[in-house]
């Protein structure tokens, strides 16, 4: 089988995984929607929430980015999974880039509810010239976002208490993601006077972003998991 | 016995407790250290003299600028103790040969480059308070010093996390290069975040300062004090390392060994005509 057949049969078993059991339905989604509730409870005026909708958007996502990772390999170290399945051969760089697609795709679910939260909670509002930028933001930066958890999932992952690790890892190496997200939602949505030329420089950043840590993440997951 | 390896000598074998007449070290200093250490005192007081002393102060900050010969010079070091690490992550990962010595080597760079940028934000933030005013600003050099330094605290997170020598040195060459991966795309992310995004409203942060003649002289002074410390401190801490891995190795033998002096004991009973059965499981 080649390496691509095996990363698509690894993402559709993640992600049947979460339709059969829901957990991310039930318990991650439910989780993001509440720090943005949270976020009005600690920024107490509606005139720095609306300033600050899309970094929040974006924070709410970095949050729930590592409940997710932690998440999709515990589903493969419960039982041995991940160890069983490199037993068996399977080619660690198709474990990643399946792993990866299962997270982007279930990333990709939560920014557009952190989205739609934001457009009600904050009164965002989503010109039609900042669409297209909007959602090529949303691609990227989840490529990137998805690339980076789970590589680092992988080292985080297993027994011995090791998941505390996770943030400490992610956090820095997303900051990236983070700083050029921000700044090209702001820049679809037109927050404080930003125009939607301003954002595409980002969404640069974001693609490079992407490219290079699926690159080094392909590479790097193999020798990390394999202790 | 005056040589010290250390690469180390992972083959140790142990079948008891090392006898008291064994030529083991006892210590981590060697002649070399013990001379590098001098240079580094005598250099360090140099910079003292020259720093504080024979240095002219700034025309616009005053004296706060001798705090300059300590700031560089520290994140230089800390700097040259990264690619230390990078590099000799490395030199673990790719040779077939996967001598821990570089591992050993990547960890105690890591560890003292983190100190040394931890010194670069301390010293800093108190030149920032004299300066600027404030402790602290989000331009581009101190955003990514910060974030550099959260980033080999995960490291050295992740060095920590157990295992055997092995798999800690694979993990954290690993880690190591996927660093220098981060490093450039934050450096471009900050980078592009300060300079299009609205300016600081304070003065210029760059923090550079046109320097020259006795104060060019001082910081130079600064540097090779600094690089003479770190070097003398990175020997030290890979001997130190070395010596660790030696004795978790006799641990873990100690350990297994008595586990099967246990089980000699239990196994013993059943083959022993006499005496009486109670007498092994009276201590169950």
């Amino acid at each position: 089988m080649s390496v691509w057949k095996i990363t698509w049969l690894i993402a559709l078993k993640d992600l049947r995984i979460e339709r059969r059991s829901r957990v991310i339905t039930d318990q991650v989604l439910p989780f993001a929607g509440v720090t943005m509730l949270i976020f009005a409870f600690a920024l107490d005026a509606d005139s720095v929430l609306e300033r600050v909708a899309p970094g929040l958007i974006w924070l709410a996502t970095m949050f729930s980015l590592l409940v997710l990772v932690q998440r999709a390999f515990s589903i493969e170290t419960d039982d041995g999974a991940l160890d069983a399945m490199r037993v068996a051969g399977v080619d660690a760089r198709a474990i990643y880039l399946g792993k990866s697609l299962s997270l982007a795709v279930q990333l990709l679910v939560l920014e557009v509810i952190l989205l739609g939260a934001a457009i009600v909670l904050y009164a965002q509002t989503v010109p039609l010239d900042g669409v297209v930028l909007l959602v090529v933001t949303l691609l990227t930066a989840t490529c990137g976002l998805a690339s980076v958890g789970t590589l680092y999932g992988g080292l985080a992952a297993g027994i011995r208490g090791r998941e505390t690790l996770l943030p400490l890892l992610t956090l820095p190496a997303v900051a990236p993601v983070l700083i050029g997200a921000t700044r090209a939602v702001e820049a679809a949505l037109g927050t404080a006077g930003a125009v939607v030329s301003d954002g595409w420089p980002w969404v640069g950043l974001l693609a490079v972003f992407a490219v290079a840590f699926g690159v080094g993440g392909t590479l790097a997951f193999g020798p990390l998991i394999d202790e | 016995m005056t040589t010290f390896d250390p690469t180390g000598t992972e083959s140790v074998p142990v079948t008891s407790a090392p006898a008291p007449h064994d030529s083991y070290r006892v210590g981590t200093g060697t002649r070399a250290t013990r001379v590098l250490g001098l240079f580094t005192i005598v250099s360090m007081g140099w910079l003292v003299v020259f720093g504080l002393g024979f240095s002219p102060a700034d025309r616009d900050q005053d004296e706060a600028v001798r705090i300059l010969y300590v700031h560089v010079p520290t994140i230089w070091l800390a700097y040259l103790a990264f690619v230390v690490t990078a590099i000799a992550s490395a030199l673990y990962l790719f040779p077939k040969a996967h001598s821990l010595g570089w591992d050993r080597l990547a960890g105690a760079s890591a560890e003292i480059g983190v100190a040394f940028v931890a010194v670069t934000l301390v010293v800093g933030a108190l030149w920032g308070r004299l300066t600027w005013g404030v402790f602290w600003q989000w331009d581009a050099r101190l955003t990514l010093t910060a974030l550099l330094f959260v980033s080999y605290i995960g490291y050295l997170a992740v060095r920590r996390l157990g295992g055997t020598h092995e798999q800690r040195a694979r993990r954290s060459a690993v880690l190591g290069l996927l660093i220098v991966l981060e490093i450039p795309l934050l450096h471009f992310s900050v980078k592009l975040w300060r300079s299009l995004h609205q300016g600081s409203t304070l003065t210029d942060p760059s923090g550079d300062v046109k320097m020259d003649g006795l104060m060019l002289f001082s910081l130079f002074v600064g540097v090779i004090a600094f690089t003479l410390l770190y070097v003398w401190l990175v020997l030290h801490r890979t001997r130190a390392m070395a010596m660790e891995d030696l004795l978790d190795d006799r641990q873990l033998d100690s350990a297994l060994e008595a586990r099967r002096a246990e089980a000699r004991i239990d196994a013993a009973p059943e083959s022993a005509p006499e005496p009486a059965p109670e007498v092994g499981t009276e201590d169950r």
